[in-house]
């Protein structure tokens, strides 16, 4: 510190008393208090009241008085802070503040910067759960895994909590009273050293606060990198139109889809409302026959190719080969077409002649990671189709300031090392993990003269920082943001920090300007009245945060013209030659993300897509890459990838494009927490700023050691050429459109039937004259997307086990997602399969409760009563869905206070040796019974949502009463589609199965039917 | 141990037909000659009569083994309530492993005791009145072993009260009646307490024999309480004789009835593999086949080492080992049917289970229940080999081993791999499933030495009977 000769300010007798705690800080008051520089601080801080310490009584008071904050400064790292003010009960009850009945607020969530507009559920004025927010154009009331465990992230109890200067912990006022004489020392040379670096903004607040830091720090520059960027989209985009756009797609008005290595589905900002466009359009119900078809070209299988018609495995690299041929063959000039191989050229053929013959209705995506050319390719493409206003859309990025943010980086380093940045402010993000590694960021780090790093965690660069600040979770603090399309919304606290010293972005941007202690709320309010300068700003203000939506704010549609001659120089580039090398493909992984969710339980134990492993990333490659290696799932290799090495563990993926290795980033952290300590492998240590996304030249060597990975769902059968993983039963049931035209009933046997008498010898069942509760499940709506999954632990409690239990085949979550491989082990198709309790009427797990812990509820739930349950897991054996889970160790955490925060109150938490499963969400139909009860009503159809329905993007789940003919539910299981799982063994399941039904097209021979679907006629 | 000091005794090794004294039906005699009233008192009480100090040296040792396993015992059960059943390896889909393994495997043990005491009791064999007060003594010492699997396996102990009726704040006083597993509580509590009755009620004649041959007046109270007055007037005989019948016919139903009710625990779920219509007569002849199994693991060495070749005869011997090759053959059979009806059921789950069984993961654990179970018994078709002590001490270890795995492959190899192949995985026992399971032998071999040492052994009462001093109708009853 240095501090030494200073005269002592409040902030430093803080910093004084700061580090003692209990006795000897009363020692080391008196110590200061007498001193004539501790007066002289009073003085500063407190003039009124210096007069008191002359009187001797008077100031006995003083100190009573200011005994607390004292107190208080000793403990600043001491967890969630306690309110400094008085604490009385409610004499005046805020507005709709009941106890025990829970609120719901607008807000927004962000991930990459672009939001998705959220309803969050407050218990007592703790959020405890996350919905969508169904005004909102992201949402429409569903919402991904990211944003389900977001409130975990909020009361993830290894959040930074403490301002720390190389570590150490330090007050506010020390860090504010040092930045701001940096600050002052910079305004004299215009901001020349001072560099700020975001993650993507897009938020309008932020934007504006930027202008007002431009106007005293005019040489200050902002960088944002963000490693999941989309710079090859935008540079496409520039290619295409001249300048930056941004592009929203209509799926729900596109016949015929063509994903170049695009997963749309689950990737990307817009993905939860395409995921709802895109299936609205695959729902074969009520005699409908028509649904879109899409194809997709693809390395890594991802949720998108998993629910297509026609899934090509093929090199990322080929991907742009094919972008030409499909250019070429409608017209688009390329240069000189590419000489595709048969099968590849067949299946392009067959696609082009699908999209031509669909012109104005349909689609071709491709992923943001592909090179600019095939972006640039992909606009002419749709251009060529007119779908242009009509299924794709361009707009202004919804960004604040778009830029190459590679560039960015680089232009950051670039200066770094010149000398030119003596103040570098670091908001969110994490460079030292995962900038590229050619930047080497962490060496050029430690030359800037102040480094801050405002952030969640205190982590990798927070270590290398000098000033660490804890960062407020979004949950937690005033902003704003906007959706794929543009759309504003207002984020809105849920609660107070739950840490006093954390602080939003818009707080360390205010301390720029004069203004500087300037809540989050004045700002984000400030700015929106500049913006709203006609009629009554305080019902917009109040209106805007009750919907969540700020209105009229989304992009307008963008003319543009298509530079053809530039798309046109661009394509006729040779590609990057890549025949025959082994490929290195790297994405943002669908439950750490980019590593930022690192230290989030739920999503390291989500069972990712795909793979179902959990806790670790892995080599990702087909088997007969895998073959070809000499390495089989768990074995430890090493990759080398232009001279860079990481150590990975393999796991096969069926599907996978051959010599193709795919690895996922956000592994591997060493300073994120406790939860992810060990988890993975750093796969950023392979990546540089030429080869963002991976590329030729990986070589594979087999280490000799072997590391076990934590995988929910074994596959078996992986020795054959060809795989079924369901062994001959009709567990999922697949077929095409064609079979479902001659014959809708096609996934039934005879116990699916209506009417069927199943043989018993008890007779009489239950007769469930008022409501029977029942669940619907369309399978070829399911994307394998996990936001049920993440949901249903959301709202149900249930316990993050750690990989080790998971290993040992005792994950907890209640509802999982089977997935099944079927045909060619080379290009599988892909099954996706929810499966919670069936709450079957004739329940197997109940009749072996020696205890009566498991029964059934007059409506047909299936339920556990958890203080009666002793655990001898035998309802468990008897599950023939083994979708009961068990308490085999302490697993809740029952110790740590924030944790406790979080949790759902009208959930049990459940103890150590008890059983568990779901239970429709028996809780909110209650509170719904309750409801309708007290308006003397019956409960509406959809008024119940179970947590997994809620969430869900396809709306492949629905809840309802079975009884009531008219209900959604009721009509689904209707359906000739409808089937219930093992219904052969007379469980007589209350949960209804809609087969997979797939359009593939018949020049490509039967593609997306199965060997399964139609087996019965 | 037992196998090498075989060597060295005359009495085992290989015996010619010429060199075992035979009667004039022909048969071994149940009791060697030579023995009379007073010698065969004399012989099975010295046993428990011997001064402390006097104790041998091999039951010492082999007591201080038994302690140290009894000690693991606690430890694993010490850290399982500590900590949960997390530390054994189950897991789902494999809710049951060791534990249930286990304790199929104890009751099924505890099978031949009542067996040998009731059964045959009530079909008059008279060669069982040398074993029955031994196997009894195992039977219960298997149950107590048992026991603790059913209420360690739940997952809090502490509650397993709720199995039984009881008055509560839950409502139901009665617990849920359809429960297989409640209807385990009720068998083996049945069972274990008859047992435990009907083994007191044999050894008070005994008992009042070691009162009255014990010199230390300690013994004298102990053993006279135990022995309840008992003086060997007509009347106490006829007394004992009509509740010793009694209770033989309780028992009888009961030898039946206990695995019969364990394998619904199986039988009555849906699992391929549990979900069987054969499995009672499967199980209770398993159970007997184990039984016998292990009494002749026990008896063969017991009977070395106090020298009791003359009261347990080859008569005995032989016949047990006739017996396990019935119930082996029995055994042997079920398992060929559940091939046969996994195959005629036409159920894919059924027979992609016997597939499993056979070359799933776990097939070298079927291939072993075969060998040892399946093949080992036909051996015992040779009258040289139902002779051989060692030979017939190593197939009695290796039927109780194959005993063993035949419960891990119902429950294990049938849990890993039902209905759902995404819900498919692997099971294997922990550190701590194996000190739990070698702490339950320890518990049982513990019992066994303790009861050698302070009781007799040998129904000395009903030996007598069989002498030709017994025979004399006239001849009087009176205790030494």
């Amino acid at each position: 510190m240095n501090d030494q000769n200073q005269k002592l300010t409040y902030a430093t007798l803080r910093t004084k008393l700061d580090g003692h705690k209990g006795r000897t800080f009363w020692k080391s008051i008196d110590e200061v208090v007498d001193s004539d520089d501790f007066l002289a601080a009073v003085e500063q801080e407190y003039p009124s009241q210096s007069a008191l310490l002359g009187d001797p009584i008077n100031r006995r008071k003083f100190m009573k008085i200011m005994g607390a904050s004292f107190a208080l400064a000793g403990l600043t790292a001491c967890g969630v802070a306690a309110p400094e003010d008085k604490i009385v009960p409610y004499v005046k009850a805020p507005e709709n503040m009941v106890p025990g009945k829970t609120l719901q607020f607008a807000t927004g969530l962000t991930l990459g910067g672009v939001s998705k507009g959220v309803l969050v559920t407050s218990y007592m004025g703790r959020p405890i759960k996350i919905e969508g927010n169904p005004d909102h154009p992201a949402s429409l009331g569903a919402t991904d895994a990211f944003t389900q465990a977001a409130l975990l992230g909020l009361y993830d109890p290894d959040r930074s909590q403490a301002v720390r200067y190389f570590g150490e912990i330090r007050p506010w006022d020390v860090f504010s009273t040092n930045f701001r004489t940096a600050l002052a020392e910079q305004k004299k040379k215009q901001g020349a050293g001072i560099r700020i670096l975001t993650e993507n903004v897009t938020s309008p607040t932020i934007g504006w606060q930027f202008q007002q830091i431009q106007k005293d720090f005019p040489q200050a520059k902002w960088h944002q990198y963000e490693p999941a960027n989309r710079d090859h989209f935008y540079e496409g985009m520039k290619v295409a139109f001249g300048s930056y756009t941004d592009a929203v797609y209509q799926f729900d008005k596109a016949d015929v889809v063509l994903a170049l290595e695009a997963d749309f589905l689950t990737t990307g900002a817009g993905a939860v409302r395409y995921t709802r466009d895109f299936m609205s359009k695959r729902k074969i119900r009520e005699g409908k026959k028509e649904m879109n078809r899409l194809y997709v070209a693809e390395s890594m299988p991802s949720s998108t190719g998993a629910v297509s018609d026609h899934r090509l495995p093929l090199k990322s690299s080929d991907i742009e080969t094919v972008a030409r041929a499909v250019a070429a063959q409608l017209g688009v000039n390329v240069g000189s077409a590419p000489v595709l191989e048969a099968t590849l050229s067949k299946w392009v053929e067959a696609a082009v002649k699908d999209l031509k013959a669909h012109k104005g209705a349909c689609l071709v995506v491709a992923g943001d990671h592909q090179p600019p050319v095939v972006h640039a390719l992909v606009q002419a493409i749709n251009q060529n189709l007119e779908n242009v206003g009509k299924t794709v859309t361009y707009i202004e990025p919804v960004e604040t300031s778009p830029v190459n943010q590679l560039e960015s980086l680089k232009q950051l380093v670039t200066d770094i090392n010149s000398g030119a940045v003596e103040l570098l402010l670091i908001v969110g993000g994490n460079p030292v993990y995962n900038a590229p590694v050619d930047f080497k960021f962490e060496e050029a780090m430690k030359k800037v003269k102040m480094c801050i790093h405002l952030s969640l965690y205190h982590d990798e660069t927070s270590h290398l920082a000098h000033w660490h600040i804890p960062q407020t979770h979004e949950l937690e603090n005033w902003s704003d943001a906007r959706a794929y399309e543009g759309t504003v919304n207002i984020i809105q606290p849920l609660i107070a920090p739950l840490y006093k010293e954390t602080k939003s972005l818009h707080e360390i941007l205010a301390m720029f300007t004069e203004a500087f202690n300037q809540s989050p709320y004045s700002l984000v309010r400030d700015y929106w009245r500049t913006q709203k300068t006609t009629g009554d700003f305080e019902s917009f203000w109040r209106k805007a945060l009750h919907d969540g939506v700020v209105p009229e704010t989304a992009r307008p549609a963008k003319t543009v013209a298509l530079q053809m001659d530039k798309v046109t120089a661009e394509a006729a580039k040779p590609a990057a030659a890549s025949g025959g090398k082994k490929e290195l493909h790297l994405q943002a992984c669908h439950g750490v993300y980019d590593g930022r969710f690192a230290n989030n339980g739920w999503l390291q134990e989500l069972p990712k897509p795909l793979t179902k492993l959990t806790w670790d990333n892995a080599a990702l490659m087909s088997w007969e890459t895998a073959q070809g290696f000499g390495v089989a799932n768990e074995d430890l290799v090493e990759l080398t990838f232009k001279g860079r090495k990481m150590r990975v563990p393999v796991w096969i993926v069926p599907g996978h494009a051959k010599d193709s290795v795919t690895v996922h980033l956000g592994y591997g952290r060493t300073k994120a927490g406790h939860v992810a300590e060990g988890a993975g492998f750093n796969a950023y240590a392979l990546r540089s700023s030429t080869e963002m996304w991976g590329g030729a030249d990986l070589s594979v060597s087999k280490v000799g050691e072997r590391y076990e990975l934590a995988c929910t769902q074994e596959h078996f059968d992986m020795n054959g050429g060809r795989m079924d993983e369901q062994h001959d039963r009709e567990i999922i049931r697949v077929g095409t459109l064609e079979e479902y035209k001659k014959k809708p009933d096609f996934a039934q046997e005879d116990v699916d039937k209506p009417g069927h008498d199943p043989l018993t010898l008890f007779g009489n069942d239950h007769p469930y004259t008022g409501r029977a509760w029942g669940l619907a499940i369309d399978t070829s709506l399911c994307t394998g997307c996990n936001a049920c999954v993440v949901a249903c632990v959301a709202e149900n409690n249930s316990p993050v086990v750690g990989k080790d239990q998971v290993r040992r085949g005792r994950e907890m979550q209640w509802i999982r997602i089977d997935q099944y491989f079927s045909g060619d082990i080379a290009a599988p198709q892909i099954h996706h399969q929810p499966v919670m309790c069936q709450h079957c009427e004739a329940a197997p797990c109940e009749v072996v409760c020696p205890v009566a812990a498991t029964t059934h509820s007059t409506e047909g739930i299936n339920e556990m009563t958890y203080n009666r349950c002793i655990g001898t897991k035998y309802c468990s054996n008897n599950c023939p869905y083994k979708v009961r889970r068990f308490n085999f160790l302490a697993y809740q955490d029952f110790d740590t206070p924030v944790i406790q925060l979080g949790r759902n109150p009208n959930v049990t938490v459940r103890s150590r040796g008890v059983m568990e499963k779901c239970t429709f969400c028996v809780q909110r139909v209650n509170a719904a019974r309750i409801e309708a009860e007290k308006e003397n009503r019956p409960i509406a159809d959809g008024e119940i949502k179970t947590a997994c329905q809620q969430v869900c993007p396809a709306e492949a789940i629905v809840f309802g009463d079975l009884n009531d003919k008219t209900s959604r539910v009721a009509k689904l299981k209707a359906e000739p589609t409808g089937y219930g799982l093992l219904g052969e063994l007379n469980t007589r399941p209350r949960v209804n199965y809609l087969a997979t039904i797939r359009n593939p097209n018949s020049e490509l021979g039967g593609g997306g039917g199965g060997h399964h679907g139609g087996g019965h006629e | 141990m037992a196998d090498a000091a075989l060597e060295k005794n005359p009495m085992s090794g290989r015996f010619d037909s010429e060199q075992i004294p035979v009667d004039k039906h022909g048969m071994i005699p149940v009791i060697a000659d030579g023995h009379d009233l007073e010698s065969v008192t004399e012989k099975v009480t010295a046993i428990v009569l011997t001064e402390p100090q006097k104790t041998p040296k091999g039951w010492i040792a082999g007591f201080f083994v038994a302690f140290c396993l009894l000690n693991v015992l606690m430890v694993a059960l010490g850290y399982l309530v500590f900590k949960g059943v997390g530390i054994w390896g189950i897991n789902i889909p494999v809710g049951w492993g060791f534990d249930i393994v286990n304790f199929v495997w104890w009751i099924g043990i505890g099978h031949a005791g009542t067996l040998i005491s009731a059964i045959l009791l009530l079909f008059k064999q008279q060669w069982r009145t040398s074993i029955n007060r031994f196997a009894e003594a195992m039977t219960l010492f298997a149950v107590a072993s048992a026991g603790i699997f059913p209420l360690f396996h739940t997952g809090r102990p502490w509650y397993a009260y709720f199995m039984f009726p009881q008055v509560n704040s839950l409502g139901m006083w009665m617990p849920q009646f359809r429960s297989p597993l409640l209807w385990d509580v009720f068998a083996v509590s049945t069972y274990g307490s008859v047992s435990l009755i009907f083994w007191y009620v044999g050894l008070i004649p005994d008992l009042a024999a070691l009162r009255d041959r014990t010199k230390n007046q300690l013994l004298r109270v102990i053993y006279g309480m135990l022995s309840m007055g008992w003086r060997g007037s007509a009347r106490h005989w006829n007394r004992y004789e009509s509740i010793y019948m009694i209770l033989a016919g309780l028992s009888t139903p009961l030898v039946l009835s206990v695995h019969t009710i364990v394998s619904f625990d199986f039988a009555v779920g849906i699992i391929p593999g549990w979900h069987s219509t054969v499995f009672p007569p499967y199980f209770v002849a398993g159970a007997i086949y184990s039984g016998f199994a292990m009494v002749l693991t026990l008896m063969i060495p017991m009977r070395w080492f106090y020298g009791l070749k003359d009261l347990i005869t080859m008569r005995h011997i032989d016949n047990m080992a006739k017996i396990l090759l019935v119930t082996g053959s029995m055994v042997f059979y079920a398992y060929l049917t559940e091939i046969f009806y996994a195959w005629y059921s036409a159920s894919e789950f059924e027979w992609y289970m016997m597939k499993n069984r056979m070359t799933g993961p776990y097939w070298y654990m079927y291939a072993m229940l075969i060998m040892c179970n399946g093949i080992t018994p036909q051996f015992l078709w040779f009258k040289k080999i139902r002779q051989n002590v060692p030979l017939l001490f190593c197939i009695s270890i290796v039927v109780n081993i194959g005993m063993w795995l035949e419960r891990y492959v119902i429950i294990v190899v049938s849990l890993h791999r039902d209905f759902l192949p995404s819900s498919w995985g692997m099971y294997t026992g922990t550190i701590w499933d194996w000190s739990l399971f070698i702490g339950t032998i320890g518990q049982f071999l513990a019992l066994i030495f303790l009861f050698l040492r302070v009781l007799p052994s040998i129904s000395i009462a009903e030996v007598r009977l069989l002498l030709p001093q017994g025979q004399v109708k006239e001849a009087h009853h009176h205790e030494a």
